[in-house]
């Protein structure tokens, strides 16, 4: 099989006359091509928005107004949150997924090349609305990236515009979560079967379901903003009958959900990476699979935990105390499996897997204090606080970002056909961890002591902390421009890489040569 | 290069001097603040027991991960096993969280059920979010009264030291007896707020168009400080709560005190006053109520926030002008004033907003004026409601 996919490699560019240039890209309905669009679209998305955290952090290194407008101070923490959420984090896996999934089952491509390039190709459209509404008057949206109303109704223009460039990126996940489960349902290679389905693929099986079952949601409400900004009604306006905390509802049901949709694919990439630098298969597999799937069912009813204090009944906080705490579980069982997996493995500790081990062991710090906050009682003490912005950011950075980094070097080699440096992928690798830690850790004491999150000017109490927080921002956000030199180094040159680029490596993405050839199996791999 | 490096040195040790040097400030806390009421002991403990179990089981999980990381690398030989399942063991570590986190559920329900539980209480205090100050009322003892941040603006912007309470100080503090269980109804007038102590334990969203309630019963005279905590716009950073423990004894002064000062208010509402009176008494309105959005200038902020410089309101008809400022601009930040301010006051602003900057109006709005302007929309409103 794999000399079928050799044969194709080196004359591929004969047999169709492609546009070269811009409208390659343009027009483009190669997996491979719009994985890589995907890919540079999150990378500029991550830069951007992390540009905006260092402003954040540098306002806060002292108590008083230095830099920035409080009302300016909101755009950005607001737009730091959107744009990290639905330009950086959700369109660098969909970008892994273009790449690997066909790649990983034996297909030729996705299943719907065409609406495939549409999904990429909405995202810089709704990213230019978003950064555009800093230009209009009143600036960008200030109401916080969870678009709480009655604040988002007082908002100006620029709120109708995100709420548009919601609905677009809505749009282009839909589209891209359809492709993706048409593809893995049909067009694998003859004798894989669901069961010996790589976990990666697995694991964005289950988030495209959960992208489909809750973007309308997220559009809905958002619908719901927009009709009572603009034409008269009052769905949560409790002047005419509504109720503003009916926002909250409907747009956490999205919401949570929307944190696995974050994470799950994470899962699937730490997933590849351990078992290959241990040089031992994945501990549990079965178990692997089924945790994925009761972790997706159960964030669609954990919802109000984001809730506590808006006075639930207790019942109510009951039962989502009780529900989250339920997530614990599966979340375990997949921490245990990945230890278990190492436990008598042969390792070493090439950048991707440094990437996964500090993956394990901070997501789970992440996994931790979101188990202090399912607790009702400490969560109403610590809801919107430093101690939450400090949860989700382990669990976010540390989780979700930490993975994609490791998988970027994972599979770079097959993308690019060059080995990166390893070198500075490990300084990239030892100041990012570092610098994560100084920034973030030093927010739990903040939130337990009682500050507020986004607020641009604090009380004397809470300088030490904030000021290490800033040190930290620093360091992590400057040394990301190590990582652009190693992509940009690895696309321009270096060591040839291996077909199969690592030792322990297993899967039909390493029978292909590297780098992978523009079309790859046309003909399906068969598997025993 | 080597004087860069000097001066690099220079200013790293002026720099530890002064992290040094600071006061006793640095109360490098890591944990919740000293509990002043029962909840917030329980919550106290309850985060103390999580976090050694969650300690625990990170220290047993990681201390293998880290050993097998320094054990099994292919640097030192070590051949890799080729087990990938083992149903018991996978069976033990499903059974054996979900047992710890049944032990963590029981304490964690009953202090639910306790904080839920507002019944028998010794006062109420009804208390509204507004953008950007809490307004508090004594449902028992018939006082009401506005606390916004009494931080001086040249200490926000670097123009002067801050004191040792920065942020965290307002005009009128809440006061409460010591001892006495009180049941709070949390409002708000525009947006969501959120009402924190966290010495009490108490988080209560306040949500317009809504009473949610909630109870505290403090055991340590002191003053306590929390803030807003919900983002509610611009100054989300600049509306602290502080609450005044004090004894039985001092708690009555303090509500006769404050009916005193209520019924002086009162009458001040059937005077007439000259033009300068009312002006210099509304800048002191316009600076506690107003200045945070139109600012000090009057110029607003371009976009956001309309200049009273040269508006059309401030110098159109003061019929006009006084209808904005009692009942607000629905859909916008503009609050209606109507309910927070005494007729002298609305009469005093107004009169300050038609004077000030450029606005030489020259003409004046009296407390009768005020009144007048809020029966004329009483009876327009009337038969709309028919």
């Amino acid at each position: 099989m794999s000399d079928a996919a050799h044969a194709h490699g080196h004359d591929d560019h004969g047999h169709h006359a492609h546009p070269t240039g811009m409208m390659r890209w343009l027009t483009t309905t190669n997996h491979k091509d719009i994985g890589t669009l995907y890919l540079w679209f999150a990378l500029i998305m991550l830069f951007s928005a992390g540009t905006m955290a260092l402003l954040i952090r540098a306002e806060l290194f002292q108590p008083g107004l230095q830099l920035v407008h409080p009302d300016f101070f909101n755009q950005l923490t607001t737009m730091h949150g959107l744009i990290m959420i639905f330009g950086a984090i959700m369109p660098a896996f969909t970008g892994f997924a273009n790449w690997q999934v066909p790649l990983m089952i034996g297909a030729p491509d996705m299943a719907f090349p065409r609406m495939n390039n549409w999904s990429f190709w909405l995202l810089p459209v709704a990213g230019l609305m978003l950064f555009s509404s800093f230009l209009l008057p009143g600036g960008a949206v200030a109401g916080g990236w969870t678009m709480y109303p009655p604040l988002f109704i007082q908002g100006g223009i620029s709120y109708d515009l995100t709420i548009l460039a919601v609905h677009i990126m809505g749009l282009s996940s839909i589209m891209g979560s359809i492709n993706i489960i048409t593809t893995i349902l049909n067009m694998r290679a003859p004798g894989l079967t669901l069961m010996k389905m790589p976990l990666f693929v697995w694991t964005w099986l289950i988030t495209a379901y959960l992208l489909i079952a809750t973007m309308p949601v997220l559009a809905g409400s958002v619908t719901m903003l927009l009709t009572d900004r603009n034409f008269g009604t009052h769905f949560f306006n409790a002047a005419g009958g509504g109720d503003p905390v009916m926002f909250q509802h409907i747009f956490w049901f999205f919401g949570h959900p929307e944190v696995y949709i974050l994470i799950l694919p994470a899962f699937g990439i730490v997933s590849q990476i351990i078992p290959t630098f241990a040089r031992k298969p994945l501990f549990g597999y079965a178990s692997m699979v089924y945790a994925t799937a009761s972790i997706a069912i159960l964030s669609f009813i954990v919802w109000a935990h984001h809730m506590f204090a808006v006075g639930l009944p207790a019942a109510a906080q009951l039962f989502f105390m009780f529900s989250t705490m339920l997530i614990a579980v599966p979340t375990g069982v997949k921490v245990f499996n990945w230890v278990a997996t190492m436990w008598k493995g042969s390792m070493t500790f090439e950048t991707p897997m440094l990437f996964a081990i500090a993956f394990v062991c901070l997501f789970t710090i992440g996994g931790f204090s979101g188990l202090v906050l399912a607790i009702a009682p400490v969560d109403i003490q610590l809801q919107d606080t430093y101690y939450v912005v400090a949860h989700f950011h382990y669990v976010l950075v540390s989780g979700a970002l930490f993975s994609i980094f490791g998988g970027i070097y994972f599979w770079l080699p097959k993308w690019t056909g060059h080995m990166y440096d390893e070198t500075l992928g490990k300084w990239h690798f030892w100041l990012s961890v570092i610098g994560m830690n100084i920034l973030f850790f030093p927010m739990h004491f903040l939130g337990l002591a009682g500050m507020p999150r986004r607020i641009p000017d604090y009380a004397l109490q809470f300088t030490e902390f904030n000021q290490i927080a800033t040190v930290g921002a620093f360091i992590f956000g400057f040394s990301q421009l190590i990582f652009l030199v190693v992509v940009l180094k690895a696309i321009k040159g270096g060591a040839r890489a291996a077909d199969r680029v690592w030792e322990g490596a297993e899967g039909l993405e390493w029978t292909v040569p590297s780098p992978a050839p523009y079309h790859t199996f046309e003909t399906a791999p068969v598997l025993k | 290069m080597k004087s860069m490096w000097q001066r690099a040195g220079t200013m790293g040790a002026a720099w530890a001097a002064w992290a040094v040097s600071r006061p006793a400030l640095a109360e490098y806390a890591v944990n919740l603040q000293p509990p002043a009421s029962r909840v917030a002991q329980d919550v106290f403990q309850l985060h103390n027991l999580i976090m050694l179990v969650v300690l625990g089981i990170f220290v047993v999980v990681f201390g293998t991960m880290f050993y097998s990381l320094l054990k099994h690398r292919k640097s030192l030989g070590h051949q890799a096993a080729n087990f990938h399942e083992n149903t018991t063991v996978e069976i033990i570590w499903t059974v054996i969280p979900f047992i710890i986190l049944m032990g963590m559920a029981y304490p964690a329900a009953k202090v639910v059920i306790d904080m839920k539980d507002t019944s028998n209480p010794d006062m109420t205090v009804k208390i509204t979010g507004y953008q950007w100050k809490w307004g508090y009322d004594y449902l028992n003892d018939g006082i009401s009264f506005y606390s916004s941040l009494a931080t001086p603006r040249d200490q926000i912007e670097g123009a002067a030291a801050k004191d040792e309470h920065y942020l965290l100080e307002v005009d009128e503090p809440m006061v409460v007896p010591i001892g006495k269980r009180v049941r709070l109804l949390i409002t708000a007038n525009d947006v969501i707020h959120s009402w924190w102590m966290p010495a009490f334990g108490v988080k209560q969203d306040a949500i317009p168009g809504f009473i949610r309630d909630t109870w505290f019963k403090a055991d340590k005279i002191g003053t306590y400080r929390g803030q807003c905590a919900e983002l509610c716009g611009k100054d989300h950073g600049f509306m602290p709560i502080v609450v005044n423990v004090v004894s039985e004894e001092d708690y009555k002064a303090w509500v006769a005190k404050k009916k005193g000062a209520a019924s002086t208010a009162a009458a001040d509402n059937g005077k007439a006053f000259d033009v300068a009176e009312l002006v210099a008494r509304g800048e002191k309105v316009f600076s506690a109520n107003c200045a945070a959005c139109h600012q000090a200038n009057g110029m607003g902020l371009p976009g956001t926030f309309p200049a009273l410089n040269g508006s059309k309101v401030a110098t159109g008809p003061l019929a006009g002008h006084l209808q904005v400022v009692l009942n607000g601009r629905p859909g916008t930040a503009m609050a209606a004033f109507g309910k927070q301010l005494s007729d002298a006051d609305i009469a005093a602003v107004v009169t300050y907003e038609r004077n000030a900057w450029n606005n030489k109006m020259g003409d004046a709005a009296q407390p009768a004026d005020v009144a007048a302007a809020r029966g004329a929309a009483t009876e327009a409103a009337a038969p709309a409601a028919q």
